[in-house]
């Protein structure tokens, strides 16, 4: 029987990224994230698998350590809180420019500015709008249990590989510094170099018997850089229309529904089960992909439910993207909390009559 | 069964690890655990308090209103932690250095003189061993061996000589709870 573990979601993620044969973390330390390096740091991996972990001078290089091995077609990957993630927007960009593959964690706290280290949801439109410059986007997983944290380094990998794309695991402090019970994934070898050769045909390997790859973001041919931006168009579309995520928790009858990721959906459950006992029938429905965002499922449930209520730890982000899919058809209601403060599931089923039921 | 649990008190009493010896006791019981501290720049004397959560259904919100029991070791945490427990909730608290009684009459409210005992002990270090066995003592929640199991997962290898010293220490604690009302 597969053994169940209790860690913390931060740990949960070194022990998933050394078994589903990661081969580099490269990092800086910042709360509330740096049990994912110190945990690294502990298990050692550069003496069993291999993998190499890094901390860099800087959060600036740490992403471009992780631009360089993902250019060489390794498993790489790199994780932060809020303000470090702000000053890794420029790699990133030149990142999924580049169209390399690789996975970031982002353990999100109070902002803006250095702001807080407690949890937050404030970084939404940073991880599904751009972040960096240009037109871009990332894969973005939206973990609301440790379980999902160790799940989602493998599949954040496996998504990033398919699609040549960056990865982000948009966690916060909750997720993070919570112990939950979690079953590891089982462990899986390293790549050998012949096998990172034939999965990265695009990748600097060293060029024996074939022509050089160049990998850059820089193209000065405006009808060139124009093809590639509508390459990239191109993928993501067929990314939404591929790996769209979400848990439906409920909305089968639901009345009301709450649309609520990462921590916050799990208080909105807890406010969507407190809502039954007094016969109010709530659902809550938890993306898990942000981007691509179930804005089908949000459409469909549009159709049949009184309205919806946002709920996010941060001043309203996702809420655009819930109105956009509702488009006007469903009164679509906000509520949050900020700086760092989580919402009680007593306080949303409050949100919830007195801005839709009333 | 579920149980949504405070624990609270000063950063070094072991407040982190108590709940942590608990989610260890409950897992091995095959419940659904939660464990969730407040976490900050917390040191020796700050506060610091940590949500435990067992269940044998999933575990939804691990972030909590109301509890069912709130295990309170310091004046500023009863002072917090006393108005949310749900009615007919159980409130421990330590009476070392209270300035006041707790003043709800529809919990239970017990005393257990975890700092003294410790103290004439000579081992200050079981403190929060004699909390819990008080605990557990009224609230049967997990079962004593499974504790010693958690303790022994949750205590690096060097330190597993201390175990009979924490086993007595959570005896101790049984014995000493008392009912205030």
């Amino acid at each position: 029987m597969e053994e169940i573990k209790l860690m913390k979601g931060n740990e949960a993620i070194s022990h998933a990224a050394v078994r589903c044969g990661c081969d580099g973390y490269f990092g800086y330390p910042i709360t509330p994230q740096s049990e994912v390096m110190e945990t690294l740091q502990e298990l050692k991996p550069w003496e069993t698998t291999g993998m190499v972990v890094l901390q860099a001078e800087s959060e600036v290089s740490a992403i471009n350590m992780v631009y360089a091995g993902a250019g060489a077609g390794k498993m790489v990957m790199t994780s932060s809180s809020s303000p470090g993630i702000s000053l890794k927007q420029e790699g990133i960009s030149y990142i999924a420019a580049a169209e390399l593959p690789c996975v970031i964690l982002n353990v999100m706290r109070g902002g803006p500015g250095l702001g807080t280290i407690q949890p937050s949801q404030a970084d939404y439109f940073q991880s599904v709008k751009g972040g960096g410059h240009g037109d871009y986007h990332l894969i973005v997983l939206a973990p609301s249990s440790v379980q999902e944290m160790a799940d989602f380094v493998g599949l954040g990998f496996e998504l990033a590989f398919k699609y040549r794309n960056p990865c982000l695991i948009l966690s916060d402090g909750v997720i993070g510094q919570m112990m939950e019970k979690v079953v590891l994934p089982p462990f899986k070898p390293r790549r050998t170099q012949e096998e990172v050769v034939a999965q990265c045909p695009w990748a600097t390997t060293g060029k024996k018997g074939r022509e050089r790859n160049i990998i850059t973001s820089l193209e000065m041919a405006p009808e060139i850089m124009e093809q590639r931006n509508l390459h990239l168009l191109e993928k993501y579309r067929t990314i939404e229309e591929n790996e769209v995520r979400f848990e439906d928790y409920h909305c089968e009858d639901a009345d009301y529904v709450c649309v609520s990721f990462g921590s916050s959906a799990r208080v909105c459950k807890s406010a969507a089960e407190l809502a039954r006992h007094e016969g109010i029938k709530l659902g809550v429905l938890r993306p898990i992909t942000l981007f691509p965002f179930p804005t089908k499922k949000i459409q469909e449930l549009a159709a049949r439910v009184k309205g919806f209520l946002t709920v996010e730890m941060s001043a309203g982000q996702m809420v655009e993207d819930v109105r956009l899919a509702v488009n006007g058809q469903k009164p679509v209601e906000f509520f949050g909390r900020q700086g760092g403060m989580v919402p009680t599931a007593e306080e949303v089923l409050d949100a919830l009559k007195k801005q839709l039921i009333k | 069964m579920k149980r949504e649990i405070i624990i609270a008190g000063f950063g070094g009493q072991g407040v982190l690890s108590m709940g942590k010896i608990l989610a260890y006791a409950g897992l091995l019981q095959g419940k659904e655990v939660t464990w969730l501290p407040a976490y900050g720049p917390e040191q020796r004397g700050g506060t610091a308090n940590v949500t435990v959560i067992l269940s044998d259904e999933p575990i939804s919100s691990p972030l909590l209103q109301k509890y069912d029991i709130a295990v309170v070791l310091n004046q500023p945490s009863m002072d917090k932690f006393e108005p949310r427990v749900k009615p007919g909730g159980i409130l421990i608290y330590d009476p070392a250095g209270m300035t006041r009684q707790p003043e709800r009459t529809d919990i239970s409210v017990y005393s257990v003189a975890a700092t003294d005992t410790a103290a004439a002990l000579n081992a200050m270090k079981t403190f929060n061993m004699i909390v819990l066995g008080g605990l557990l003592k009224i609230d049967p929640i997990v079962e004593m061996d499974n504790v010693m199991l958690g303790l022994k997962k949750s205590l690096p290898e060097r330190h597993h000589k201390l175990l009979p010293a924490n086993e007595a220490a959570m005896k101790k604690g049984a014995e000493i709870i008392e009912k205030i009302r």
